[in-house]
């Protein structure tokens, strides 16, 4: 019986799975938004705490979870859950006021107070519980220390500080230069973007989630699944080589999983065509990836400028693709820099489902010039 | 009974807050009427970052989390911790390590590391945490678009001075974590030797970009992990990254203030 449970667990948490398990939780609890009521918080934390607590009795589980640099990111699942329910609890709450006949909370407590003592004493009891939680943790947990640095043994696995698994993770799906550089940049670009994208005038200074449904969904996804999911299985189950390892496996060093990824030139020349890919010289590379180019250009650059387009454009059952609204809304510089940054966003789930349905590394591939999507 | 104790206590109390000293620290008296309330805001240099009234909900626990004060809090901790830990480490390859494992062990009341390294792990939390509150609550609408971007860059600061710090305990763990992390600059388009297009950077045949002088390069002070990174790392991590982060908080917390305090529905 627990075996049994303990498989299920490890091939829940594989990595297609768990993504896909999360975004559609995500996207339901989104739906249906009774489930960010006090009662499903309480079950779900009680769940996870107890999860947490009997799996700890799990010998492969406990060496990994209870290492002492990964403490913080149990508190990463703890208080980003926790955090994320809270903001969504009280703009739910909020709706309703509004939906009714009342004002948001927030508007409700307009008028002014002291800030001695209202605010310095929460601050003064912020301080002295966070100063009393370092401590007591400082003294039970000692900072880790290992061999000293040896340049000449690495590691197996070699990763990255935690706040960056995210990034190495992408690494399984994209070359460094897009994973390392290119995506960074463009998170640290669109964050700062968002401000000047998003003219939507409501939910200033109030909790709300109805006012600013599109805002929050594509945030969220960004922040809890494309960051904080990839940095929570980046520490814990991510092993030797990279590989998957689930929560209640060993990991095992030796352990070899089969790469036969294949390009989207081969899938052209080779399956479909039944030709050697062609070779020699820049025209040839050329015409080898023409159809990945296409594709990659396609989504850059065209599907921004279809999806502009009104719904009626649109066959049935694409309605959905037309933002038109948005362009409408935005006008054209915004809705292009924002449409494009969602693209690009969106390139990492795509590209993930394309490696897990097809085994596919890259969609144009010039390793001469190290030019790889 | 314990009127005994308390009446000279409380007469002591009087006498120290009565002294000169005592006044001409505190200039004004408790803040118990609206009066004392308003000058205790403004006649302190650290409490003036507050306005001397706000908005009630704003100063609510359940609107801001306390999360940029616990965030910035947490700054000044690692600031004073790290403090005390630069009397003891020497930033070379020889000494590094060693002078860790003193500081655990030799050093009284040694919980300096922990207290830094944990409190590191924290602030990168609490960051992001602060971030997502500020999102939930529209609070980068106008007129805050410009503190969101200063926030952001805040939050770069804070991962790279985490990352620049991991390296400096010198074990195994910081060199390779280093490593991979700045093997991403390896790829820098036009800049890192495996980067795209950088082989097209010629001055006839001579190639400019090499392992020599490519963005990885620059990151490390070396082609792999040594001294150099030890050295550029640990000068960024306690004097570069510090003040730069500084100067931007006192950016970012005026401009809270002059964008009109907390955010609050219009
Ligand atoms: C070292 C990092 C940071 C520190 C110390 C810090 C500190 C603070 C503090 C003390 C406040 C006052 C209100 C509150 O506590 O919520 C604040 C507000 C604000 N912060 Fe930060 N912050 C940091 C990073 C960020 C980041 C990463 C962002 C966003 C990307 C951000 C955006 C903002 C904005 C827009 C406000 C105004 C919020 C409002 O008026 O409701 N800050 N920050």
């Amino acid at each position: 019986m627990i075996d049994l449970f303990k498989d299920l667990v490890n091939w829940a948490s594989g990595p297609t799975v768990l993504f896909t398990i999360a975004t559609l939780g995500l996207l339901a609890a989104f739906r249906f938004t009774q489930v960010w009521s006090k009662t499903s918080a309480k079950v779900f934390f009680a769940v996870l705490a107890v999860f947490y607590t009997a799996s700890m009795w799990d010998p492969d589980f406990f060496l990994i979870v209870a290492k002492p640099d990964n403490i913080p990111i149990t508190g990463v699942i703890f208080l980003v859950f926790f955090f994320t329910w809270f903001a969504m609890h009280q703009g739910i709450q909020n709706d309703r006021r509004s939906a009714g006949e009342g004002e948001v909370l927030e508007k409700q407590e307009s008028e002014k107070v002291w800030v001695w003592p209202d605010l310095v004493y929460t601050e003064m009891l912020a301080m002295v519980i966070l100063s009393i939680v370092l401590l007591v943790w400082s003294i039970l947990l000692a900072a880790p220390l290992e061999q000293p640095a040896n340049p000449a043994d690495s590691p197996n696995p070699s990763k990255a500080p935690w706040y960056f698994l995210g990034l190495q993770e992408m690494l399984v799906y994209f070359d460094p230069w897009l994973a390392g550089v290119v995506f960074p940049t463009l998170i640290i670009v669109g964050l700062m973007a968002i401000p000047y994208i998003d003219t939507n005038p409501k939910g200033n200074g109030y909790f709300t989630f109805r006012e600013r449904k599109a805002e929050i969904v594509i945030f969220l996804f960004g922040f809890l699944i494309l960051w904080c999911l990839l940095v929570v299985s980046g520490t814990f189950l991510r092993g030797p080589n990279w590989n998957f390892f689930g929560p209640y496996e060993y990991w095992d060093v030796h352990r070899v999983e089969p790469l036969l990824n294949v390009n989207v030139s081969d899938f052209f020349w080779v399956k479909l065509l039944g030709r050697p890919l062609p070779t020699g010289g820049f025209f040839a590379a050329l015409m080898r990836e023409w159809l990945g180019i296409l594709m990659v250009g396609a989504y850059l650059f065209v599907l921004p400028v279809v999806m502009s387009w009104p719904r009626d454009k649109f066959p049935t059952g694409l309605k959905w693709l037309s933002c038109h609204h948005y362009f409408e809304k935005m006008g054209a510089t915004r809705y292009y820099l924002g449409v494009s940054l969602f693209l690009m966003m969106m390139s990492l789930p795509i590209k993930m489902y394309l490696r897990w349905a097809f085994n596919l590394k890259y969609i144009v591939a010039f390793p001469e010039i190290f030019f790889n999507i | 009974m314990l009127n005994r104790i308390l009446a000279p206590l409380s007469a002591a109390w009087k006498e120290a807050t009565d002294s000169q000293v005592w006044t001409s620290i505190f200039r004004h008296g408790k803040p118990v009427s609206n009066r004392n309330r308003a000058l205790v805001m403004m006649s302190n240099v650290f409490l003036h970052l507050h306005p001397v009234k706000s908005r009630k909900a704003g100063i609510k626990l359940r609107y801001t989390w306390c999360m940029g004060g616990i965030t910035f809090f947490l700054f000044l901790v690692l600031t004073f911790t790290g403090l005390l830990l630069m009397f003891y480490y020497r930033p070379t390859v020889e000494y590094a390590y060693a002078d860790i494992v003193d500081l655990q062990e030799h050093v009284p009341l040694g919980i300096m590391r922990e207290l830094h390294r944990w409190g590191a792990h924290a602030m990168v939390i609490t960051v992001w945490l602060h971030m997502l509150r500020v999102f939930m609550t529209g609070s980068y609408k106008p007129p805050r678009e410009f503190n969101w971007g200063i926030g952001v860059v805040l939050l770069v600061l804070t991962l790279l001075l985490s990352f620049t710090g991991y390296l400096l305990p010198w074990d195994q763990l910081a060199i390779w974590a280093i490593a991979v992390g700045s093997n991403m600059a390896r790829a820098t388009p036009l800049l890192g030797t495996e980067g795209p297009l950088s082989a097209s950077l010629t001055l006839g045949d001579i190639s400019l970009i090499n392992a020599g002088n490519d963005a990885r390069f620059a990151l490390l002070g070396a082609r792999s992990v040594g001294q150099p990174t030890l050295l550029r790392f640990y000068v960024l991590h306690c004097v570069g990254l510090p003040l730069v982060a500084a100067f931007l908080m006192a950016v970012h917390f005026w401009r809270v203030r002059k964008d009109g305090g907390i955010s609050g529905p219009m």
